[in-house]
């Protein structure tokens, strides 16, 4: 134990953490030049809150995943009263009520939701017999399972949470051997009842956010603003960006959410598409540390929730870069380690920290018990 | 026949692997989606995004044009524009707006009439269009508006520039005004320009009609702005480029001697060069102050131009139109020496003259009179037989060559023209027969014809020089003018005529030109205004009955050099008003000190100059109570 580097320390999942802090430290950079070559009010507190959720993640990595399997349905019981309760007692804020506040801390019980779908739809294959795999039996859980919550996140209304939870399941399912049949199907159906939902669920703001992305021009000081200001602050930056402190988009709060959801043009703009490029691949190696997890887990449990979390923080990433590049309606979902955020990160480091617990304790095969 | 798979765990397993390989791929997919996108705004698009985020970034303020000036024939200034400190108000940005305007009125001392302005002007205004709050104020006053901006949304204090007329009323109806362009103005050509504060476009006068050599081209004053509108910091900044200058041929002292020497009179001095047709002198007074509006004018002071028996808005010069009287008598006697008369043929004047059962009138008694004699007393009798017996058919076309009733092509927004009647013009006009006491009218400046001061003066260059004169107001070179159809000999019966009206026994013998070796001729005239009744001859009574007084002239009469025109609006003579104006005028361009000094006393006597008479009536009319009630006209 008294070597250079103590074993515990060495023993430390490094490979994602270095992924993690170049993210991190990355995000606290452009945050930093946002606020005008500070450290108030974001890129300090940015860095703070990794450092404490990931010395969380480690935390949870030490837990086996006996544990994870063992609290995923009264976790799932949890948030589902504490979404009940942000309906009945939460404040008002943004138009629509989705916090709780604790005092010392604001929980945001549809963001926690995400990956807790996630556990639970792993948790149901798990127990799934294989052989059940194309009856209605796979089916209908998955549907109860997802219901209530998305019913509880609509009426905020958190239309984009709901589209998560689906998500969530739906990658869950897909890698646990649900017929292809069933997505081909959900995809032709989804094609004909978007319309459908767009005409008649939708409130004008979120209409015009779902369409103005594809012409902002056409709304140049409503919803298209945010878009437009984004495409110009990526495409003024160019191959090497106007360097560090220089952006003017940014800094003269030409682009909003600069510092949030906009975080990727703010970056752009100072640092180009090299910039850009250097966070792609960031992602690409998160992505691939989470798959790879999945693949050299042993238990089915283990490979269903790390796929299900990795792609959870993909479907992050995937919404939020292309809505930035004009590609996606505005939705409200930061971007994965960079955004300025406690809510969002704490919900990314939850994953992390399962998937690293996966990583640590990639089980048996179920034969060799059987 | 479908059967029942049967699913090993295996077999999960395997899928498994295969479709985590499917997600990373998707994965990739959309990866590399961003990163072309990202590639393509950020390199293809570049050049566009860089100057969206540049326009973005600089905020445009448009530096409105300097002026053109207005130069005399000899470069002094006529309309010239000065460094002002201004504040308006941007309607839309404007939040508490009468705690705004009372905190401005404190400030900037604003009369009572100003805040009026200022509410009435903001009730129209379109939210963009700034209403100008005050103009021309002094540095601390400037200062002090642009401290407390902050407390003060909507108001915006700048400096530039604004017209400015040194002579003020003087040139009033020659040069016109400026003002901001109107709502309609600005509906039909969509230029940021026009609604700058500041930007003023011309609205009457050679200020509008020559528009576009006055204007010039905006300057741009770039600023690094927030996108709530802060401003950051400033950069380059471009000038404007003034419009450019446009050069008279009025002589601006002279001008504005003959403005002041009106007096308390309506009326219209025009001095004309023979030689070329220049016109150096165009005098209409009264007439509002043009700097009043181009500072925007106040209600009250507006009120006043309105309300005045004199029309000061009527540029009177071009404007107005009189019956010509006696000042005709030379042009018919040109006619008549055209169709045969012999200038020494004695006519005796009884006093009137016959035409059937009706005698027509003279002024007086005149005895024999051949044609010198009869223009020198204006003898209507001469006229009166003479004239009957050539026709007035005869006489017009004479009229017309020396430019009655003719439209030039000069650059002024309006001007009337008059009429020169004959028997086709009645015809024409009314189904009628020319009659023969239509003629004996005509044929001393009454009836049916009438004229402008401007083409008086016109005439009486014509006649002096014998030259085909064209008038001109902008300062060019041009051709010799051509001689007139009149053969010299025919011309200097008349020229001899108008020299013994003033230097003879003639009209205007008071009105002799104090100088050495230079002689003034002319002609006087008196028109009446309406038909005459009983003894009354509109020699008193009403001012507005009154007969209006005429005088044309040219000096030095060996060697004619200057034609004028004077006309005295209600004058009751030409002798008594008009000639000692025109006397005073002609001995400017010869002795200043002579001829200001017989102004200074002239002045004094009526209250001071043109500025402090105006300044004085201004005061009066501010404190004068609301007008009593119509008196009825039955009582």
């Amino acid at each position: 134990m008294n070597g250079i580097v103590p074993a515990p320390i060495a023993a430390l999942p490094w490979r994602v953490i270095f992924i993690l802090m170049a993210l991190v430290g990355f995000g606290a950079t452009v945050l930093y030049s946002a606020a005008g070559g500070h450290l108030e009010p974001w890129a300090g507190k940015h860095v703070l809150r990794f450092v404490a959720l990931l010395a969380m993640a480690i935390a949870m990595s030490r837990m086996p995943l006996e544990f994870w399997k063992k609290t995923t349905f009264p976790l799932y019981l949890i948030l589902l009263v504490l979404l009940v309760v942000v309906e009945l007692m939460g404040f008002v804020g943004g138009g629509s009520r989705r916090w709780i506040n604790l005092g010392f801390i604001t929980i945001q019980p549809s963001e926690l939701m995400k990956p807790v779908m996630v556990l639970a739809a792993a948790w149901f294959f798990d127990r799934l017999p294989p052989n059940r795999i194309y009856g209605v039996d796979a089916i209908w859980p998955l549907v109860a399972l997802l219901v209530l919550p998305s019913a509880l996140v609509v009426i905020q209304p958190d239309f984009d949470a709901a589209i998560a939870y689906a998500f969530g399941l739906g990658v869950v399912g897909f890698m646990a051997g649900l017929p292809l049949i069933y997505f081909i199907g959900a995809g032709v159906s989804l094609a004909v009842i978007a319309p459908l939902v767009y005409f008649f669920g939708m409130k004008a703001y979120q209409q015009d956010r779902v369409l103005i992305f594809l012409h902002p021009e056409n709304d140049p000081l409503g919803t298209g603003y945010h878009i437009t200001q984004s495409k110009i602050a990526i495409g003024s930056g160019g191959i090497f960006g106007k360097g560090f402190g220089n952006g003017t988009q940014s800094h003269l709060d030409y682009l909003p959410e600069g510092h949030t959801d906009f975080v990727f043009a703010t970056m752009a703009e100072e640092w180009g598409i090299v910039g850009g490029f250097f966070i792609l691949f960031l992602y690409f190696l998160l992505m691939r540390w989470g798959l790879t997890v999945a693949l050299q887990s042993k238990t089915r449990y283990g490979q269903l929730v790390a796929v299900g979390l990795t792609c959870t923080i993909f479907f992050y990433i995937m919404i939020n870069l292309l809505m930035v590049v004009g590609l996606a309606p505005v939705a409200g979902i930061p971007l994965p380690f960079v955004s300025h955020g406690g809510s969002s990160m704490l919900t990314m480091m939850i994953c992390v920290g399962i998937i690293m617990s996966i990583e640590r304790h990639p089980g048996a095969k179920r034969g060799q018990f059987q | 026949m479908k059967v029942e798979k049967q699913v090993t765990s295996g077999q999960l397993d395997f899928t498994f692997t295969r479709r985590a390989f499917f997600i990373g791929t998707v994965q990739a997919a959309v990866g590399l989606t961003v990163a072309a996108r990202m590639s393509y705004i950020a390199v293809a698009d570049n050049e566009k995004y860089k100057l969206l985020a540049e326009s973005n970034r600089v905020n445009l303020t448009i530096i409105p044009p300097r002026r053109g000036w207005f130069i005399d024939r000899f470069g002094k200034p006529i309309a010239t524009n000065r460094a002002d400190f201004r504040v308006d108000i941007i309607p839309d940005r404007l939040a508490e707006k009468d705690e705004t305007i009372n905190t401005l009125a404190q400030l900037l001392a604003l009369s009572t009439d100003d805040v009026d302005r200022i509410h009435r002007e903001l009730k129209q205004a379109q939210g963009f269009q700034p209403v100008q709050v005050a103009a021309g104020l002094d540095y601390e006053r400037f200062a002090a508006v642009s401290v407390r901006l902050p407390d003060l949304p909507g108001v915006s204090p700048r400096q530039g520039y604004s017209r400015f007329y040194p002579s003020g009323a003087a040139v009033g109806h020659l040069i016109g005004y400026v003002g901001t362009v109107s709502a309609e103005e600005y509906q039909k050509n969509k230029n940021p320009l026009l609604i700058t504060p500041g930007f003023k476009v011309g609205k009457d006068g050679l200020e509008k009609t020559l528009e576009d050599r006055l204007q010039g081209k905006p300057g741009a004053k770039r600023t690094e702005v927030t996108a709530r509108g802060k401003i950051v910091r400033d950069l380059a900044t471009r000038p404007d480029t003034p419009g450019k200058p446009v050069q008279l041929t009025i002589d601006i002292d002279l001008h504005n001697y003959a403005a002041r020497r009106l007096g308390l009179e309506s009326g219209s001095v025009v001095v004309f060069d023979c030689l070329t047709g220049d016109i150096l002198t165009m005098a209409s007074m009264p007439c509002y102050d043009p700097n009043s509006f181009s500072d925007g004018i106040g209600r009250v002071e507006w009120k006043m131009l309105n309300s005045d028996d004199h029309i000061p808005m009527l540029n009177k010069a071009l404007q107005g139109l009189y019956p010509p009287g006696s000042t005709l008598k030379p042009v018919a006697g040109l006619a008549m020496l055209r169709h045969g008369v012999d200038p020494e043929e004695i006519v005796v004047c009884g006093g009137g003259y016959r035409l059937g059962n009706r005698v027509f009138k003279c002024l007086g008694r005149h005895g024999p009179v051949n044609m010198r004699t009869a223009i020198m007393k204006s003898c209507n009798t001469y006229f009166y037989s003479m004239g009957h017996r050539i026709g007035y058919d005869n006489i017009a076309p004479v009229a017309r060559e020396l430019g009655l009733g003719q439209e030039f092509t000069l650059p002024f927004p309006s001007q009337r023209y008059g009429t020169v009647p004959d028997s086709a013009w009645k015809m024409r006009k009314y189904d009628q027969k020319w009659t023969e006491s239509d003629t004996l009218n005509a044929v001393i400046g009454q009836g049916y014809i009438i004229a402008s001061p401007f083409q008086l003066g016109l005439m009486a260059a014509r006649i002096s020089a014998g030259l085909n004169v064209q008038p001109e107001i902008l300062l060019h070179k041009r051709a010799a003018p051509k001689p007139l159809s009149f053969p010299k000999e025919h011309l200097d019966v008349v020229r001899d005529g108008m020299n013994m009206v003033v230097n003879g026994a003639g009209t205007a013998v008071r009105s002799r030109l104090q100088l050495e070796n230079i002689t003034m001729a002319g002609k006087t005239g008196t028109a009446q205004v309406r038909r005459i009744e009983g003894a009354q001859r509109g020699q008193s009574g009403a001012w507005k009955y009154r007969d209006h007084g005429l005088f044309i002239c040219f000096a030095p009469v060996a060697e004619p050099r200057y034609a004028a025109a004077v006309v005295i609006e209600h004058g009751m003579g030409g002798a008594r008003a008009a000639a000692p104006v025109a006397k005073d005028v002609l001995t400017f361009l010869y002795d200043r000190d002579q001829a200001m000094a017989s102004l200074e006393a002239l002045e004094a006597g009526w209250g001071g100059n043109i500025e402090q008479r105006m300044a004085t009536k201004y005061a009066a009319f501010q404190n004068q109570p609301a007008p009593p009630p119509p008196l009825d006209p039955t009582a």
